[in-house]
């Protein structure tokens, strides 16, 4: 049996024990067979003896339970890895960061405790996965609509813990940004809560983010600080309608003030749901990978061949039918001026969705959990070599023309250089209200030889980005002291801050030691190696 | 021996294809079979259910291309308890593993008895959730 570093089998052994009691023996798992299940499907140290992996399993079934196991970790020193639904595929599932740890799945912790529709909100347990929270609200009538990720199996806390983006209204979308309200089991065992939830009594835990001082949301962001055991959000109410519509431009040139009318329109309100970027001219091959940027000349020559437009924006609109008409009206008539520019309206669609309308849609748009982007491993778009997974590679860059053509010209050449396969490239996506996340899908196989390959050219696109100023928000496991460390103004201040408050808030270290590059002052020195 | 062996599961698939497309398949499960169907709904469906689109669904289409056996895995005859114990813990192309703490050992049980019953003893093809919730509000989702 794996036991965690630095602690005897016989300790380990009396740490489940006690865990075991707490939870029950059914709730403990030791075996290979069980522990098989907790890999990283998607790990890029796959079969490696350095793959993370866990040396037990524990589910609670309630906070109390969370708070035992919690204490009894931190009197053992046991390294514990909280998980939601342990669906986090790409950025390392339900593996811990460290190697030994045990695993805190919270998926039977699975309540929805409340939806207030006259507030707009929910509050939710870590297990609830986004198709749990869409039954419910579907089978009680709410009359809100939650956003989700793509796929949609995840979890909603676990999701917005790690800054997952869906693809509905801005505010919502961005899904950290539309948390109000946490409850977390620190390292000590006791139980905290964020914003109003601090004052017993309060009615405003899911309606006034803040409280008094310093606002903690942010302390169980990718964090190692806290189990978190439920979470607020706020919520759209249900639109009465969707437009879909396009605003396409025939010169290379057209870019910057593209991109610059639609940040300006979607900072002022004037529409609200998640907008396109893209080129279709450079997209004709495949509508998920965008091709090298050419130059000017040539870009054009390109587009005046083929007819095709060498840049669109697609804005999105929800609401009542008759303003969101206004709204494209106006749109349209701030890119009148751009030399053969050309609109449409591509989609329309009355809530709520009808059957017919539901065969149609792209699902997510509006708030519908569903796995059916998972056919690009299928085939689905282009008969690329089946991998065994992916990671991403998920790069914060500027908000401009500019933004999208380095960022494209950029990782094309340095991938190719490096021969690192993207499978998905889209630079230009907008999750995030105000920046651009560049979105590469890179294979992953089962094979030690070319992840190896895989690793060494991800950590060496790390290094490219970060000289250009572009970081990732988010990373598979093998790489967050790569990305951490590009983070490194003020001799890496951000990191020391962060071990900073580590060491106070949890002394023992035994909370996901590693993740998001942040180790226990015990480990930090080999990075848990 | 292998090509014998290949040949006898060639005619099993076509066997159990020719089952699928002449079987009844309306209505619910029988009730021996319902809490099975509905883990197949919860876990499965999403990726597996009836619709070439679906990731699962297609995948397997891919896989089985050439032979009569079918991509959807509820018209699936040839599948055994083992089979879709090893499959459900140990996850294979980009299906990862389900742990037990998603679909207990009591639920794979309840799974595998669902997906090799009798197929008109199976009920209506599972729809999507997003279909269900549609049906549920006589055409639209609320």
């Amino acid at each position: 049996m794996a036991t965690p570093p630095n602690m005897s089998a016989a300790d380990f052994a009396d740490g489940l024990s006690a865990m075991r009691s707490a939870v029950g023996a059914d709730w403990v798992f030791d075996q290979p067979a069980d522990l098989n299940t907790y890999r990283d499907f998607y790990s890029v140290l796959w079969g490696e003896p350095e793959e993370k992996v866990a040396s037990a399993a524990v589910a609670p079934a309630n906070v109390e339970e969370v708070q035992q196991v919690v204490r009894i970790a931190n009197e053992r020193r046991i390294p514990i890895y909280p998980i939601s639904t342990g669906r986090n595929l790409g950025y390392g599932g339900s593996a811990p960061v460290l190697s030994g740890s045990v695993v805190l799945d919270l998926k039977r912790m699975n309540r929805v405790i409340e939806v207030n529709e006259d507030n707009c909100s929910c509050l939710v347990e870590p297990g609830v996965s986004f198709f749990d929270m869409y039954r419910h609200l579907q089978e009680s009538g709410s009359k809100l609509m939650m956003s989700v990720p793509d796929p949609g199996w995840g979890s909603l806390v676990g999701n917005a813990l790690d800054s997952g983006g869906g693809y509905t209204v801005q505010g919502y979308r961005g899904h950290f940004e539309a948390v109000c309200g946490i409850e977390a089991v620190m390292a000590d065992g006791e139980l905290f809560r964020t914003g109003m939830g601090a004052l017993p009594g309060s009615e405003t835990w899911q309606q006034y983010r803040m409280g008094i001082g310093p606002c903690m949301d942010g302390l169980f962001r990718q964090s190692t600080l806290g189990v978190v055991t439920k979470m607020g959000f706020w919520m759209f109410p249900r639109p009465e309608a969707w437009l879909s519509a396009s605003v396409s431009v025939m010169r290379y040139e057209d870019l910057e003030e593209l991109v610059r009318i639609a940040n300006e329109l979607e900072y002022g309100n004037i529409f609200n749901g998640m907008p396109g970027f893209s080129s279709p001219v450079l997209t004709q091959g495949n509508p998920i990978v965008m091709a090298m940027v050419p130059d000017a000349a040539e870009m054009n020559r390109m587009v005046e061949e083929s007819g095709i437009p060498a840049w669109s924006f697609s804005p999105n609109f929800y609401g009542p039918e008759k303003v969101i008409r206004a709204q494209w009206e106006y749109v349209q008539s701030r890119f009148a001026h751009i030399p053969g520019v050309r609109f449409a309206e591509q989609s329309f669609v009355d809530l709520p969705i009808s059957a017919e309308d539901m065969e149609r849609i792209h699902k997510p748009r509006f708030g519908i959990p569903s796995l059916e982007i998972f056919n690009v491993g299928s085939r689905g778009y282009g008969d690329f070599n089946p991998s065994d997974g992916h990671i991403w590679f998920s790069a914060v860059i500027p908000r401009s023309g500019k933004g999208i053509i380095d960022a494209n010209r950029v990782m094309r050449r340095e991938c190719e250089r490096l021969g690192l396969d993207l499978f998905m490239f889209a630079p230009a996506v907008t999750c995030w209200t105000r920046s651009f996340v560049l979105f590469a899908a890179v294979p992953v196989y089962k094979d030690p030889a070319r992840n190896q390959h895989l690793r060494e050219a991800v950590r060496e696109i790390i290094d490219i980005c970060a000289e250009h100023g572009w970081g990732e928000y988010r990373c598979p496991p093998a790489f967050m002291d790569d990305v951490m460390g590009a983070y490194s103004f003020g001799d890496h201040k951000l990191r020391r801050v962060n071990e900073a408050i580590k060491d106070a808030l949890d002394p023992n270290g035994i909370l996901s030691a590693g993740r998001y590059g942040v180790w226990p002052k015990h480990l930090r020195e080999g990075r848990g190696a | 021996m292998r090509l014998l062996l290949a040949s006898a599961a060639l005619l099993a698939a076509g066997v159990g294809a020719v089952a699928a497309q002449d079987a009844v398949r309306t209505g619910p499960a029988a009730p021996e079979l319902a809490e099975g169907k509905a883990v197949y709904a919860h876990w499965c469906a999403p990726c597996h259910a009836a619709e070439p689109s679906l990731p699962g669904t297609m995948s397997l289409a891919a896989k089985y291309d050439g032979s009569d056996i079918p991509a959807a895995l509820e018209d699936r005859t040839d599948l055994s308890a083992p089979v879709i114990g090893v499959f459900v813990r140990n996850g294979v192309a980009w299906m990862p593993p389900f742990r037990p703490t998603e679909i207990s050992d009591a639920e794979l049980a309840q799974l595998s008895a669902y997906l090799t019953a009798p197929l008109e003893d199976r009920g209506a093809h599972t729809p999507l959730l997003a279909d269900e919730m549609v049906q549920l509000h006589g055409g639209s989702s609320e």
